[in-house]
């Protein structure tokens, strides 16, 4: 039992990192209709950002779980502003290109600097250790992540779903010419939007770091199942893309306790049943 | 779909007739590279992904289909013909037709998976549907895991052609991609090509006007899965093993920016693509993991500058359908 427990705690992690990861592509889709393949990439560069920051800059943990996603969230709103604006009314599958091809470029200037071992971070002190609940053994800074994430995607659902800031955001996902028209300046709110998209990435990317070790190629298989799980959630709702994420991280964890060869694949195998029973994804509209 | 063929050019007898010329001076070209003293193994692999890249053109190009992961019938094309020439003992034809059939069997299910949304979550779709397949050939045993199927004979197609032979094998690849490249242009000059077109430029009008669309989808799915299996299939007498990198997912990118530089929904496009990006591949091998770089570079300098690709931009300044 102590493994069941084991592999379920591993698998709300991972699933916290699913929804923070497909929180960020649902909101990205939703203002610039851009299906963002770089977010792996910078996930990646959070993770990376808060290991420069202890190493270089002796900036702990703490410091970092701010200061990495609004530095990698800048780098993102450059890209937005550079290159990604230029696609506003083309085809969606160029903004699946041309963030691919950002991907490939951030992987590989890391790799050749980095190679494709990983880099040890450790976990801050505060959160080292764990308690026994008696039936499992708890690790502090694991439960702090599934903790953590919860409050950080819940605190997304609300800016965007229950404030004005929010309300804009959705209205100029529906008619961007009409909300212009209002006065609200919908360039720079998708240059925001964004941002905080790539922003929950890389806190993804530092809340792995002690976990998972720092890799140049961390994001690159993660993104896939990610897409997966935007697939059998939908984008269409905030609060579909917060649970899917979890609950298929769960699934992916109770797999590898039950059925370990099965582990990298039961996403993509319910993604394929879902498909099958219902085509419109979980949540519902059709795209 | 609109953005991508805007300045389209109308298929009239007389396009088609360019065509024919620019595919008769193609043939001519490849057909004497052996007497140039060119590498032809360069070359025969550049032919493989050149037939695997108009394979992935018939789907976004001509269906408007985007598919991120036609690597996964390279990959079975090239797994199943492996296996069946080194372990079942097939002669060369028969292994070429185990791996094409395996891929068309792979792309019925696979396409009726896919075929379900459109869009971007089809590109989603087939890329996660590759990653399945690649953790399953990395998992089964015949694949060989991470050392892949190795030293397989080339052997005697037909009983007398032999294959160990570059020159006769150079032959028999272009005769190959020549077969695939005619049959891909067949198709999109038909009537079935145009329906397809019409799909691509506005679904819901094609399906008001009475076509069951998801038919047709279906059918150029499994088509060009079919006509990527034979590459990958062909793939394996030139390269000589079956590994997992004809499986992972740079691969299918590589695909899709090969049709990207030469243009997508351009004839020739794919292969003057898949030719640009081999001989990269080639030429900057020492650079490491640069060469990653450069290729994402590639990526978004086309994407931002160069949409409609050398082929498209050379059509569009001709003002024919190339």
């Amino acid at each position: 039992m102590q493994a069941l427990y084991a592999q379920l705690l591993v698998g709300l992690i991972n699933g916290s990192f699913y929804a923070l990861l497909s929180l960020g592509l649902a909101v990205i889709f939703g203002m610039l209709n851009i299906i963002n393949f770089a977010h792996g990439a910078l996930y990646m560069m959070g993770a990376f950002v808060a290991y420069f920051l202890l190493n270089l800059l002796n900036i702990g943990y703490w410091p970092a779980l701010i200061i990495a996603p609004i530095v990698v969230g800048i780098f993102g709103m450059i890209l937005e502003r550079t290159m990604l604006q230029w696609l506003a009314g083309l085809d969606h599958l160029y903004g699946l290109l041309l963030t691919f091809g950002l991907a490939l470029i951030i992987q590989g200037v890391f790799q050749n600097f980095f190679g494709s071992s990983g880099l040890p971070y450790s976990i801050p002190d505060e959160l080292k250790g764990g308690t026994n609940l008696g039936f499992m053994y708890l690790p502090i800074y694991r439960a702090w992540v599934v903790v953590f994430s919860l409050v950080v995607c819940l605190l997304t659902w609300f800016l965007i779903e229950r404030t004005r800031l929010g309300a804009n955001l959705r209205a100029a996902t529906e008619n961007p010419t009409l909300v212009r028209a209002f006065g609200i300046n919908v360039p720079r709110m998708i240059t925001l939007t964004y941002g905080l998209g790539v922003g929950l990435a890389a806190l993804a990317g530092v809340l792995s770091a002690p976990i998972n070790q720092v890799r140049p190629l961390m994001g690159a298989n993660v993104i896939i199942v990610v897409f997966a799980v935007v697939v059998i959630g939908g984008m269409g709702s905030i609060m579909g893309s917060i649970i899917t994420g979890f609950a298929l991280g769960v699934i992916e964890g109770l797999t590898k306790y039950f059925y370990p060869e099965a582990s990298n694949t039961v996403v993509f195998v319910l993604m394929v049943l879902v498909l099958l029973v219902k085509p419109t994804g979980l949540t519902g509209r059709a795209a | 779909m609109t953005v991508m063929t805007d300045d389209s050019i109308p298929v009239t007898p007389r396009a088609i007739h360019d065509e024919m010329i620019a595919f008769a001076i193609m043939t001519v070209l490849l057909a004497i590279v052996p007497l140039t003293g060119i590498y032809p193994f360069f070359v025969m692999q550049a032919l493989c992904f050149a037939l695997l890249a108009c394979a992935f053109n018939l789907l976004i190009g001509y269906g408007g289909l985007l598919s991120f992961g036609h690597a996964m019938f390279l990959g079975t094309g090239g797994y199943v013909a492996a296996h069946a020439l080194k372990v079942w003992g097939f002669p060369p034809e028969l292994g070429i037709l185990a791996g094409t059939a395996a891929a068309a069997v792979l792309g019925i299910i696979t396409g009726f998976v896919a075929i379900r949304r459109q869009g971007i979550y089809f590109a989603m779709i087939t890329l996660a549907l590759s990653q399945l397949l690649y953790f399953i050939y990395l998992q089964t045993p015949f694949t060989h895991g991470e050392d892949g199927i190795q030293g397989i004979p080339q052997g005697y197609l037909f009983g007398f052609l032999n294959l160990s032979n570059a020159t006769i094998l150079y032959y028999v690849v272009l005769a190959v991609f020549l077969f695939g490249f005619l049959v891909i242009f067949r198709t999109i000059n038909s009537p079935f090509g145009e329906v397809l077109k019409a799909i691509r430029e506005n679904e819901p009008r094609a399906i008001s006007l009475g076509y069951k669309t998801d038919q047709y989808k279906f059918i150029a799915f499994i088509l060009s899965g079919t006509l990527a299996g034979l590459a990958g299939a062909l793939k394996v007498f030139v390269a000589q093993n079956a590994s997992l990198t004809d499986v992972e997912v740079d691969m299918s990118g590589l695909i899709v920016l090969m049709t990207l530089v030469g243009g997508l929904g351009t004839v020739f496009g794919p292969v003057v693509g898949a030719f640009i990006i081999v001989g990269m591949q080639q030429y900057l091998s020492g650079l490491g993991q640069w060469v990653t770089v450069i290729q994402g570079t590639v990526f978004v300098v086309c994407v931002l500058t160069f949409r409609r690709g050398i082929i498209g931009e050379i059509a569009h300044y001709l003002r024919r359908s190339l």
